[in-house]
């Protein structure tokens, strides 16, 4: 059985690095992955995505319409965009946190009302909280990233892996505390 | 010890196992991460080069002396490198050659959609394609033995997804197999058009061999499955193939493509019912099938814009996969990339989108996003090197044509040492009154910080000369008194160049220096700084907006700026008029 997931969000937000521990983790497993990241135009601010695929045999790296199982949502807006790659029954996490395109901050264009109760109401299985705050409580937003894998580990049943141990592996000591503690928190709000 | 990497990481890594000890790129996406890998390991000499073509120079000539080299660029960037790779390819190698080509199909960050095989067809190349990492890292080893056994050099063909993909890679060790010897051979390398001759008969003999081995070689191989189904296939299309049929089809399975393996084809096609070409972008393999008189389908089906998944190949080839998709009734702006909080190339273009009839000829890099809203500065881009050239031609015809527009011709620092100079030679040679702005951030910066000659480092992060941008302004021929080197962050400075410049008679060079915001000193320095806006003071004028800082935000009606974003490079505060802006964290 192949899992497909999605990372969505903004530049900056983490994404790549998130998925890259995710990677590790599953190849720990023992998993057979493949993990495809897109690099937008600039350093900040596009629209970014990675895929993850799991299972015991994996081919494309590359998904379609449809064919998500999970997807994980940096930014709400992006969930939004993102949402025809869900499964029909597919999970969607979303991070409650808003960063406004350059059309919207300069006041062209608004930025849509009442994204998350749209959300709800078409897709069954949604999973809402706000990652930067849960970050922003444990010291910095910047661990939102693992807020939101710690919530994606659980939703997948893949917790029982030492998680910890990629984590220090893939982040300098002085991120580890941190970071460690964000996993945990987003673990818990996945239940 | 296995691994799982990107085929980036894995090309490096097989480069290193098969001993090479020459390697030299230009970074450009999906090819970068390269020689940024190659460089992480001991025993490989690895450098930024100005250019493909001097990157594909060096190479070429740690070939001839003895050494396995590579060279690796995005597919655009073999077009820079195409006039050393026709020569190269009647020269053949010393040392085994590999050149990596990483297309794009997609255009994630191209200009183009370029599929480069047909480049090894042109240039008559031995072609290898992998479709995952760990073929990425084998096939690499396996590209220097038939460079050498061929005397050919080997375009290695990746695209974006064999490039930022991670699967899982074995590891093995690295073979050393030292830097041959080199013995004066004038009429195998020195292509006088008397030798020359003789090397097109070498080559089109070359093509037969290598065309024997590709129909004997394991890189092409059969995996037979349900007959009804046969499937040709190269690259990642092979793992979308393989994703949509799995057994209920057999593959032919390309790894090496050029020359193709008539016979293996002719076999394949014999043993299955439908035959059905996969394949991204250009019908390549699909011409060739068909050229043999094999009947096959391809593109009356498959798309030849964009890049392929399994999705589309099952909606055009089994007219299935057709499902149910959630739909959300809200309208999503979009989110382009746009240049970043505290960018330096912010200034200039701010102060250039105050003069309404300027033409700009823009470059590849991050001030290509120049043209965004609200700055709408840029008129063309066209390739590196352009924001100059096509400034001088844009100058000439409206000469020409009786119009009176003032050009600006716009190119980062990398840039002008990649293709801007000769066009800067020609601005002057040519006497063309243009402006060439050159914006000097100190890095290479939209591929991801890559050193360059203006730098001070090298790509193994030594110290290195840095070069004077100014100093080669000047010794081009650019007078004193049309130079003008400013600080973009300050606006009145700037602006003042830009009116200088907007007046000159003659070929006119501004160069904005100011590092690069997101480079880990600068953010270091910044950090906790940033500026506030007085609410009181504010009169909600929105000029601040028109700078298109991502920082600043019109929520409501009323104007912030995010301190977590916000680097206080100031040039909001300039544009203010009420002194409604103040410095926090001084």
């Amino acid at each position: 059985m192949i899992k497909s997931l999605l990372f969505v969000g903004v530049g900056g937000q983490g994404i790549i690095l998130a998925s890259k521990i995710l990677t590790e983790g599953l190849v720990k497993y023992g998993y057979d992955v493949k993990m495809s990241e897109v690099h937008g135009m600039a350093q900040r601010g596009g629209s970014v995505t990675t895929q993850v695929r799991f299972g015991e045999k994996v081919y494309s790296p590359l998904i379609g319409d449809g064919e998500a199982d999970v997807i994980v949502s940096f930014e709400k807006l992006e969930a939004a965009r993102w949402i025809k790659y869900l499964k029909k029954g597919g999970t969607l996490v979303v991070n409650d946190y808003e960063i406004y395109p350059q059309s919207v901050l300069v006041g062209q264009e608004t930025y849509p009302d009442n994204i998350i109760e749209k959300l709800k109401k078409t897709v069954e299985n949604v999973v809402v909280f706000n990652a930067a705050q849960v970050a922003e409580n444990l010291g910095n937003i910047k661990a939102q990233n693992i807020v939101l894998l710690g919530a994606l580990i659980k939703a997948l049943g893949v917790e029982n892996l030492d998680w910890e141990a990629v984590i220090k592996e893939n982040l300098p000591a002085k991120m580890h505390e941190l970071n460690i503690n964000a996993l945990k928190e987003g673990m818990k709000l996945s239940k | 010890m296995k691994k799982i990497m990107t085929g980036n990481e894995a090309i490096a890594r097989g480069v290193f196992e098969a001993g090479c000890t020459v390697a030299a790129a230009y970074p450009g996406t999906p090819s970068t991460e390269i020689l940024e890998n190659v460089a992480l390991y001991d025993g490989i000499y690895a450098e930024w080069s100005p250019n493909e073509k001097v990157a594909f120079e060096v190479a070429a000539g740690a070939s001839i002396a003895g050494a396995r080299a590579l060279t690796a660029m995005k597919h655009v960037g073999l077009n820079v490198a195409a006039d050393p790779l026709f020569t190269m390819a009647y020269e053949g190698v010393n040392g085994g050659f590999v050149v990596v080509s990483a297309d794009d199909p997609g255009m994630h960050s191209s200009q183009n959609e370029q599929d480069n095989r047909l480049y090894a067809q042109h240039a008559k190349v031995a072609m290898i394609e992998p479709s995952d990492s760990q073929e990425c890292k084998d096939y690499i080893k396996i590209a220097y033995e038939i460079s050498e056994q061929f005397d050919t050099l080997v375009l290695f063909r990746i695209t974006t997804r064999i490039a930022h993909s991670k699967s899982i890679v074995e590891l093995g060790d690295r073979v050393e197999v030292g830097v041959k010897e080199y013995k004066k051979d004038i009429k195998k390398y020195v292509m006088i058009p008397g030798h020359a001759r003789v090397k097109h008969v070498e080559v089109e003999e070359r093509l037969k061999k290598l065309q024997e081995y590709s129909n004997n070689t394991p890189l092409n191989r059969i995996e037979m499955g349900d007959t009804k189904i046969g499937i040709i296939t190269s690259g990642v299309s092979y793992q979308y193939a393989k994703e949509v049929f799995g057994e209920n089809a057999s593959y032919l399975k390309l790894g090496f493509t050029f020359p193709l393996p008539d016979k293996l084809i002719k076999e394949f096609a014999s043993m299955v019912d439908k035959l059905y070409i996969i394949e991204e972008n250009e019908p390549y393999i699909e011409t060739f099938v068909k050229a043999m008189g094999i009947e096959c389908t391809g593109k009356e089906l498959i798309p030849i814009c964009g890049e392929l998944n399994p999705d589309i190949i099952r909606k055009a080839l089994l007219g299935t996969g057709e499902k149910e998709l959630y739909n959300v009734e809200i309208n999503v702006p979009n989110r382009p990339p746009v240049l970043c909080p505290g960018c330096p190339h912010r200034g200039i273009f701010y102060a250039v989108s105050k003069h309404k009839d300027i033409i700009a000829t823009g470059d590849i890099g991050c001030y290509t996003l120049g043209m965004m809203p609200p700055l709408n500065v840029t008129d063309t881009v066209i390739d590196m090197g352009a924001g100059i050239s096509a400034a001088i031609g844009f100058e000439k015809a409206a000469m020409m044509g009786g119009r009176k527009n003032k050009i600006f011709g716009f190119v980062g620092d990398s840039t002008f040492f990649h293709s801007g100079i000769t066009g800067l030679v020609d601005a002057v040679y040519n006497n063309s009154p243009i402006v060439s702005v050159i914006l000097d951030n100190s890095i290479t910066g939209m591929t991801g910080h890559q050193e360059n000659p203006g730098t001070g480092k090298t790509l193994k992060g030594d110290i290195a000369p840095v070069i004077d941008i100014l100093g080669i302004v000047k010794a081009v021929g650019i007078k004193e008194e049309n130079i003008r080197v400013v600080d973009p962050y300050k606006l009145d400075e700037t602006e003042k160049a830009v009116k200088d410049a907007y007046n000159a008679t003659e070929p006119f060079v501004i160069i904005t220096k100011q590092p690069c915001a997101l480079l880990k000193d600068v953010m270091k320095k910044r950090a906790g700084k940033y500026v506030k806006i007085n609410q009181d003071k504010c009169k909600k004028c929105k000029a601040c907006l028109r700078v298109g800082c991502p920082a600043i935000s019109n929520r409501n009606g009323m104007i912030t700026i995010d301190k977590d974003m916000c680097n206080q490079c100031t040039v909001c505060m300039q544009v203010c008029k009420f002194d409604a802006m103040e410095k926090v964290g001084e």
